[in-house]
């Protein structure tokens, strides 16, 4: 079988070595792993918000649709509820998901819409020159917050279990393999499903060699991704600091009805008859 | 011209706007065209509470300040609203003393107490009280208890034994005798309702919207009438949420309406300004209140004209449609959804308080309304998202179409929805997606979108719900009346015919600032005099007569 090309011709203006190019790159072949496997290239939708992360939706050659800073989910929600059958997947930045759009955040999970969320997780806003963002550690020093910044950092992987999340994971855009893998298991999923990237940007904030050094793989180390209480406790193991080994893999994943299941109860709202009256209805206001 | 006023007031939770409803349906089974008008404070228990209703055998866009009958579910209602009745006037009042008021007949009936002692519902009291109500307008009690089975869902037994109860009583005080009009009863909607039904019937698929008044009720109605008009109502975690969704629905190929107030819109803004960039076609609906911020939440107001013209960052074409009853507010929602989708444009139905959750009979032709068709792309060849044509419409596909690549974009893009910086692919863009203007305007030229009532040197100008009071008023005083229904793309050539041989404008509306006057002279009209107000309460004829004399 031939492998779909999914080349754009827009040109890539990312940083050398930034960390996107491993999300590009497994993103990719996910996307043409699924088609091989039988999803239409036609019923593939990915999304992305604004930051440097957003360019990504350019360098795929399939349906897409660029949102508006932190406004990946809800969008991605609507694209799935009117046509279920199509496999959405959305690409945010940190500070998108997390800062921008963190209501949405939330409510994806608690909704349990079936769609994929990758964050470019680089621990700054890339695009806007390096400022700290919801998962800066604490003291990270960018022109917003030259002496440090106060806060300590969002523990995304935590407040994805916390809300209601069915399959919550952490990636590394080093680990192609690995990543791949996760996407393609975050889309086979039901339900919404989270991929956490560790994604470097060199430019700002270089973090390939302390997480080249301490990443582990979960599910090489052994972990039962249905029990919530231990998916929490290996989600408070590390948070953004550089410090202490990191794990990746599948933190959760459980079954549970999606939203479209439960909204659509069975209705497919591209098929539903346009109505040729309502005077039906208005016979109850007379 | 023969009409009935009654008025019922009570605390909120007594259920005041039902039996207002009620009263709209007893005379409309009468044969007469009806107007609710409901004055609510923003509580759910106590407070002070009315509905007006007003029953003509013309039709009516307005609730008349004097009444027939009051219908006092407490004695706070009497001493509010006293200055409304007149020497024929009845006062039924829920109570065992007798209360005096001077000039009209006061019926003292201890309903409460009567309720209580059968152990029925209290609400039911409100079914006593029309019972009376009927008996002393000698209204048939048969279309009483129609009415009850037909609107009420619980007690029905213990409402029609109240109902005849009442009617007895009634009787033996009978100040006049309704009389039974040859019309066949027809269908009493609130603004909302219109709305709902005229975008339902253009092929509305998804509503979706966070609560706030005035815009509540159109996701009530909605969500309680989803199976009767395929309509999927969907309520998010904000406003912000609401618009994205609708806008990645419509990019899926569903017909799509959001709908708030002022405040939720405010919040909708930058979602606006995406559908201007990417061209998904998405209706809004804005139905205004007194503002700034939370201001006045459950009166009415005409203040957001600007900022709806004006929402959104960047140049892009919009449609916005004013409606001013239910009528309107049917056919410019059907018109608005199809716009949206032929052109790919936002459309905005510019609503208030006054329309939206006042109701009114309908007489529209649902004949008239029916998803057009919007342009669409053939399987042949490349698809590109943003094709430049002629007419600035590329045609449209959705993503699960085989063979198009559905690429769409919050960026300034290429045809093919591409990330661009070039400033001649910016120039091209921007000129195609403006270019959409000109072919609306055709075809609004085929519509009507100037509204004019009666004729003469003197015209009055307004807009939206206003128009009830206004068209009353200057019928009376010999007046004419303009009402652009559509106030973007503004329709400059429909003016121009309505304006001639007009000597003297005459501005009215509910705002502080004359918002439409404002428009207008950015088109060159200029008004003479502006009547405005700004409490949150709508105009009613008597009083725009008076005020209109003065200027006139
Ligand atoms: C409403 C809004 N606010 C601010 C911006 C400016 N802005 C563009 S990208 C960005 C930050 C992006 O950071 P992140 O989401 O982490 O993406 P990255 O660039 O790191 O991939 C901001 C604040 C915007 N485009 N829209
Ligand atoms: S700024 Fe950082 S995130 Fe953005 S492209 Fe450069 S390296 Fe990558
Ligand atoms: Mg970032």
């Amino acid at each position: 079988m031939t492998v779909v090309s999914l080349e754009t011709y827009a040109e890539n203006t990312w940083c050398p070595g930034c960390g996107d190019f491993g999300i590009l790159a497994a993103a990719k072949a996910a996307i043409q792993e699924l088609v091989r496997e039988g999803t239409p290239l036609e019923n593939i939708v990915i999304l992305s918000g604004i930051g440097c992360h957003g360019k990504i939706v350019d360098y795929i050659n399939v349906n897409s649709f660029y949102s508006l800073h932190g406004r990946v989910l809800p969008a991605a929600t609507g694209i799935k509820m009117a046509n279920p059958e199509l496999t959405v997947i959305g690409f945010a930045g940190d500070g998108d998901a997390y800062g921008e759009g963190v209501e949405h955040f939330v409510f994806s999970a608690k909704r349990n819409t079936d769609i994929v969320l990758v964050v470019h997780n680089n621990m700054v806003y890339g695009l806007t020159t390096g400022q700290y963002t919801p998962t800066s550690p604490k003291g990270y020093q960018g022109k917003s917050t030259p002496k440090g910044s106060p806060e300590e950092p969002m523990n995304p992987i935590a407040l994805a279990l916390a809300s209601g999340a069915t399959f919550v994971a952490r990636g590394y855009a080093a680990n192609k393999k690995h990543l791949i893998w996760l996407i393609k298991e975050a889309v086979k999923h039901r339900g919404f499903a989270l991929v956490d990237v560790l994604q470097p940007c060199v430019t700002f904030y270089n973090t390939f060699p302390y997480f080249s050094k301490h990443v582990y793989d979960l599910q090489e180390e052994g972990h039962d991704t249905s029990d919530f209480m231990a998916a929490m406790e290996k989600a408070r193991e590390w948070n953004h600091r550089l410090e202490g080994r990191v794990p990746i893999g599948i933190f959760y994943k459980v079954e549970k009805p999606t939203f479209e299941e439960e909204l659509l109860k069975g209705r497919r709202p591209r098929q539903m008859p346009y109505i040729d009256t309502v005077s039906h209805v208005l016979k109850q206001h007379i | 011209m023969r009409e009935y006023s009654v008025l019922i007031g009570g605390q909120a939770g007594d259920g005041v706007r039902q039996a207002g409803q009620m009263v709209a349906r007893i005379f409309n089974r009468l044969g007469y065209y009806v107007f609710g008008y409901d004055d609510y404070p923003s509580l759910i228990r106590g407070g002070h509470n009315f509905s007006l209703v007003r029953a003509a055998e013309k039709r009516v866009l307005n609730h008349n300040p004097e009444v027939d009958v009051i219908i006092a579910l407490n004695k706070e209602t009497v001493e509010k609203h006293a200055w409304r009745l007149n020497n024929n006037s009845l006062v039924i009042f829920d109570g065992r003393e007798q209360i005096g008021v001077e000039g009209s007949k006061v019926l003292a009936v201890p309903m409460s107490a009567e309720v209580r002692k059968r152990r029925y519902h209290p609400l039911t009291r409100n079914t006593y009280a029309l019972g009376i109500m009927a008996g002393a307008l000698q209204i048939p009690l048969e279309i009483l208890k129609d009415v009850v089975r037909s609107m009420l869902r619980k007690h029905v037994e213990e409402n029609l034994e109240l109902a005849e109860l009442g009617y007895e009583e009634g009787k033996n005080h009978a100040i006049r005798r309704v009389e039974k009009l040859d019309n066949d009863p027809r269908p009493v909607l609130t603004g909302n309702e219109a709305v709902a039904l005229g975008a339902a019937k253009a092929g509305l698929r998804f509503y979706i919207g966070y609560p706030m008044t005035p815009a509540s009720s159109l996701l009530h109605y909605l969500a309680a009438h989803e199976d009767e008009l395929n309509v999927i109502t969907v309520h998010p975690e904000n406003e912000i949420g609401v618009a994205m969704m609708a806008i990645g629905a419509a990019y899926a190929g569903a017909r799509t309406m959001v709908g708030t107030a002022g405040g939720g819109f405010a919040l909708m803004v930058e979602s606006l300004s995406l559908t201007g960039q990417n061209e998904i076609p998405v209706v809004f609906v804005v139905n205004q209140r007194p503002a700034p911020a939370t201001g006045v939440p459950t009166y009415t107001a005409q203040s957001d004209l600007h900022f709806v013209l004006n929402a959104g960052h960047g140049e892009f074409p919009r449609v916005v449609v004013s409606p001013g009853d239910v009528d309107e507010a049917f056919y410019l929602a059907g018109k608005a959804l199809n716009l949206a989708w032929k052109y790919q444009v936002p459309a905005i139905i510019l609503s208030d308080k006054h329309l939206a959750e006042s109701y009114m009979t309908a007489t529209f032709d649902e004949s008239r309304v029916k998803p057009e068709e919007p342009v669409l792309w053939k399987p042949n060849g490349e698809f590109k998202r943003y094709l430049d044509t002629e007419t600035g419409v590329s045609p449209m596909a959705f993503p699960g179409t085989p063979g198009a690549i559905v690429k769409v974009t919050s960026y300034e893009h290429d045809e093919y929805g591409i990330t661009t910086e070039e400033p001649e692919v910016i120039t091209k863009m921007v000129e195609k997606r403006m270019r959409k203007v000109k072919y609306i305007v055709e075809e609004l030229k085929r519509e009507e979108t100037v509204k004019v009532y009666g004729e003469g040197e003197t015209a009055i100008v307004t807009w939206g719900s206003t128009k009830g009071a206004v068209v009353e008023a200057a019928e009376k005083l010999g007046l004419k009346v303009i009402q652009p229904l559509y106030l973007e793309p503004f329709p400059t050539w429909a003016m121009e015919k309505a304006l001639k041989g007009v000597k003297k404008l005459i501005d009215v509306e509910v705002n502080y600032g004359g918002a439409l006057a404002r428009l207008l002279k950015t088109y060159g009209i200029h008004v003479d005099a502006k009547i405005l107000r700004y409490d949150g309460r709508p105009w009613t004829p008597h009083e725009l007569e008076e005020k209109l004399r003065e200027v006139v």
